[in-house]
């Protein structure tokens, strides 16, 4: 298909000129809409602009599935929902309300734990165990990876403990960011060791 | 290589404004709206079984066509030109560059009007213009030639 073939007839015709983004914009909402009251939206997602640069927040019909950090490429997070959950997925604000709400309330130091259905498919045995247990660490504590491997009954699994918190899907609701090495050192973080410092002088400031 | 499939938002926003254009195209600028989310929500419906390699362009075409035979058969009635617009669609009016232009389009008979818009407003090959209104590759470019002509015709336009 050429360009040259589209203008030229615009011109010639009088074809309506394209669409206008606004135009766009409300179409697509009202699809979103739509899609949602006939459950054909698997995943719906929305950005979120916080302290920590943009985050990706994504729902099943189930609960919250996924929070990405910008790091992490949201289109490479999209793709990969596309692939794991479903490709049935837009970008529709609603469904993500509570969930940004109370996020924001997080970074101001108003919430101190989240109250919002979890979508855990995205992970699996071992890890998903793990990330049961985490929200049992309260705001404003640590453990080391040692600790919660043996919280869990898996004593010399320190490491595994610690790719569970790197596949974290749910970070910041689910608090990995709350397990640290026990020679003190923050540890690793998907978003970042940085970022983890500075989520744990939010909780240790509150 | 099994080919991962996009997010549909991305077919959404990469053919969105291609699909409007043509349902307004065929249809008319009132009902155009609606038929662009009757194609997308069939579409959403149907995008896990699409094979990953098939031309997305050309399949939301085919869908939007039949919504659009749909939107006809319902109403009985050509496409409504651009006339008497109502208010919330005038800024739409206004980026008609011609409306005589616009008018003549609507008032083409369907197969010309299908033709015209599949291949030109789209890009799509007769051969695939063809496998959506049904008929040879042959008819296809008839058709939209006549149509070209004809717009020609009632636009004055010598060529």
């Amino acid at each position: 298909m050429t360009a040259d073939r589209r203008d030229g007839l615009a011109d010639l015709f009088g074809i309506p000129v394209p669409p206008t983004d606004d135009e766009l914009a409300v179409l697509h909402s009202r699809l979103a809409a739509r899609a949602a009251a006939s459950g054909l939206l698997d995943v719906a997602y929305r950005t979120l602009d916080s302290p920590l640069g943009t985050l990706l927040l994504a729902a099943t019909s189930a609960g919250l599935v996924r929070v990405a950090y910008e790091r992490e490429g949201l289109d490479a997070v999209l793709e990969s929902l596309a692939a794991r959950v479903s490709p049935r997925i837009l970008k529709a604000p609603s469904r993500l309300d509570d969930a940004a709400r109370q996020l924001d309330e997080y970074f101001a130091g108003r919430r101190h734990r989240f109250d919002l259905p979890l979508d855990l498919s995205l992970s699996a045995g071992f890890r998903r165990t793990v990330l049961a247990y985490l929200p049992g660490i309260g705001y404003g504590q640590t453990a080391s990876y040692q600790a919660v491997a043996a919280a869990v009954d898996h004593p010399g699994a320190a490491r595994a403990v610690g790719t569970a918190c790197a596949t974290n899907p749910l970070p910041l609701v689910i608090p990995c960011h709350r397990v640290v090495r026990s020679d003190g050192d923050v540890g690793a973080y998907l978003g970042g060791p940085e970022i983890k410092r500075r989520l744990l002088n939010l909780e240790a400031a509150a | 290589m099994v080919m991962a499939k996009q997010p549909f938002e991305e077919v959404v926003s990469r053919h969105g404004p291609t699909v409007l254009r043509v349902c307004r195209a065929v249809l008319g600028t009132v009902d155009a709206d609606d038929a662009w989310s009757d194609t997308f929500l069939s579409a959403l419906e149907a995008y896990p079984r699409l094979p990953a390699d098939a031309n997305v362009e050309a399949w939301l075409v085919t869908i939007a066509h039949r919504k659009a035979i749909d939107a006809i058969r319902r109403s009985g009635r050509q496409p409504i030109p651009v006339t008497e617009l109502p208010p919330h669609l005038e800024g739409v009016e206004a980026r008609y560059r011609d409306l005589d232009l616009a008018r003549s389009l609507a008032a083409l008979p369907e197969k010309q009007r299908f033709a015209v818009a599949y291949h030109y407003l789209v890009g799509l090959p007769y051969r695939e213009v063809a496998a959506i209104v049904g008929g040879t590759a042959e008819a296809a470019r008839r058709a939209a030639s006549d149509g070209v002509a004809n717009l020609r015709r009632t636009q004055g336009i010598s060529q």
